[in-house]
């Protein structure tokens, strides 16, 4: 079962063009990798699921990118989308407020104003992001005291919070100590019995620890996308073995 | 490795380097700066050591009770009359009636212009704002005059010359200090914040309510605690709209007029002598610790907001 299929996509930045038909098939309840170097278009494909590429001006996008079979720029609610399409940025961004607030400000978006139904999802968000018994004495604190790994988690918490179908991560450890890095990575792979999930990553060690099927870019292209085992031990691309075995990038 | 011969001197030996021997071009800049540093603290210091100097004797002669809790401001009389809990609760109606029209739509105003303004309006918004902040108070206190004097007139009763019409117009001259700096902190809050908001499914509204506004709340409240200090300070618009009668007033009775400290001073020092322009100074030495005290009371904010 598919989750996004992209379609022969092409996306412009003015008169740039930073993604070249792409086609993928993005399987529910799995985790896939994108890989490649810097500017290479992962990190634009992936905001263009949950259309984040729709505040940065100029940006504009052929082709079709279907959710469940329907297409996501075809006329949809797209706050309704990104609640159902949640996202983990590069740099931790907790708002500043309480860790409470922070869990909550997903749910009240959403209408949900009683107190014991937010405590429950405050709890639960906390509890599946694998920070509940850190924070749970700490509720009331400053989200901006927590260590960046724990602000990365509690965004992971955050973004659970709305009940999203899929998870976007964009290179989300990429600021992180590696302790934290490894309790993101063991995080994700228990998330993706209820999720499907999108990583950008600039470790490929970390795609072929945690990811099921990577795609590989390069200038705007996807050059491969397979299995992860087979892209990394069986390339097809000449590209894609030179990439991988640290050739270049 | 030649030694120098012994007793010559230096080969590119110069007057300007002689003189700057052990003391580099970076401590020569440090001195600069710390000069200009201490010119404003001297500033400072002097208008607070001669304020104090002049006026505090004569709080001491009429008595700090009485001239703070006094209400009655009658200079002339024998014996004379030095309360000015009059000009403190005018100023307090003043500048909490410019709070109140100022406040609101200086935020939204900032709000909007950083957030939800299209090019084309803040070409115009933004240059009209900062001619809004150099206007002379003059000119402001000459269109209340002709122009909320009689709207007041007209609509709420009363001739005109009233707290609510200095109010009005002390709100309006605070929207410059509050528009620009909350404009300024709401831009400078990252746009992640914004992002991860939006990725939640947060409208552009409520992302920008609920999750940008809260997170500039420190700048927007320094830019509310300089329109306060503002207002406190004004005097020439606010003497020209307010009024001016040195009369104890209720806050109902914001259809009469009413002095301020300010006004208090500008009006009677030109033929104060005495006791009398001792007392006008002391009025200032009040003004002066009101500042202070809203100094302090920004600091506090901003302490808090960066926790």
């Amino acid at each position: 079962m598919n989750k996004f299929s992209i379609k022969n996509m092409n996306l412009w930045y003015r008169d740039f063009q930073a993604l070249h038909g792409i086609n993928i098939e993005i399987p529910a309840h799995q985790i896939t990798a994108f890989i490649g170097p810097s500017g290479c278009g992962k990190s634009t494909l992936i905001k263009s699921l949950n259309r984040m590429n729709d505040l940065v001006e100029g940006c504009r996008i052929e082709g079709e990118i279907l959710l469940d079979g329907q297409d996501i720029y075809g006329g949809i609610d797209v706050n309704a989308l990104r609640k159902r399409v949640g996202m983990v940025f590069q740099k931790p961004n907790p708002f500043p407020m309480s860790v409470y607030d922070n869990i909550a400000y997903g749910p009240r978006t959403h209408g949900i104003k009683s107190k014991f139904k937010l405590n429950e999802i405050v709890e639960k968000s906390l509890y599946d992001a694998a920070i509940w018994d850190e924070l749970k004495d700490r509720l009331k604190k400053s989200a901006l005291s927590l260590s960046g790994g724990q602000q990365q988690r509690l965004c992971i918490a955050r973004a659970l919070s709305v009940q999203p179908d899929v998870l976007l991560m964009d290179e989300p450890t990429s600021a992180l100590d590696p302790i934290s890095t490894a309790k993101i990575e063991e995080l994700t792979i228990k998330l993706k019995k209820d999720y499907t999930i999108v990583i950008v990553t600039h470790n490929m060690q970390q795609a072929v620890r945690i990811s099921d099927n990577t795609g590989f870019f390069l200038l705007g292209e996807m050059i491969e996308y397979s299995d992860t085992e087979k892209l990394f031990s069986i390339p097809k691309d000449k590209r894609t073995e030179d990439y991988i075995t640290g050739r270049f990038g | 490795m030649g030694q120098r011969p012994l007793g010559k001197a230096e080969p590119n030996w110069s007057f300007e380097r002689w003189l700057l021997r052990g003391f580099n071009r970076e401590f020569a800049a440090k001195i600069l700066f710390a000069t200009s540093a201490c010119a404003a603290i001297l500033a400072v210091g002097l208008i607070c050591v001669f304020l104090f100097i002049q006026g505090l004797p004569a709080i001491g002669n009429i008595g700090i009770f009485n001239f703070l809790t006094g209400t009655e401001w009658r200079p002339t009389w024998t014996p004379p009359l030095f309360g000015i809990l009059p000009m403190i609760v005018g100023s307090l109606y003043i500048t909490a009636g410019a709070i109140f029209f100022g406040v609101p739509v200086g935020i939204f105003t900032a709000v909007f212009m950083a957030k939800f303004c299209p090019r084309f309006v803040y070409v115009v918004l933004k240059p009209a704002v900062n001619l809004l902040a150099g206007i002379p108070s003059v000119v402001y206190g000459y269109f209340g005059m002709v122009v909320l004097v009689p709207f007041v007139r007209n609509h709420f009763g009363g001739n005109g010359n009233s707290i609510l019409t200095a109010s009005l117009l002390l709100g309006m001259m605070i929207l410059p200090t509050i528009i620009t700096i909350s404009e300024s902190a709401i831009r400078a809050i990252p746009q992640e914040m914004y992002g991860g908001a939006v990725a939640l499914g947060a409208s552009h509204e409520r992302a920008t309510f609920f999750v940008v506004l809260p997170a500039a709340k420190s700048g927007v409240m320094a830019s509310i605690v300089l329109g306060i200090g503002r207002a406190v300070g004004e005097t020439m618009a606010v003497r020209m709209v307010a009024g001016n009668q040195a009369v104890m007033r209720m806050p109902h009775e914001f259809l009469l007029g009413a002095r301020t400290l300010t006004s208090n001073v500008v009006i009677e020092l030109g033929y104060a002598y005495g006791d009398h322009r001792a007392a006008l100074i002391a009025t200032g030495v009040v003004l002066f610790v009101f500042i202070l005290l809203i100094n302090a009371l920004f600091g506090m904010l901003k302490k808090r907001g960066d926790n």
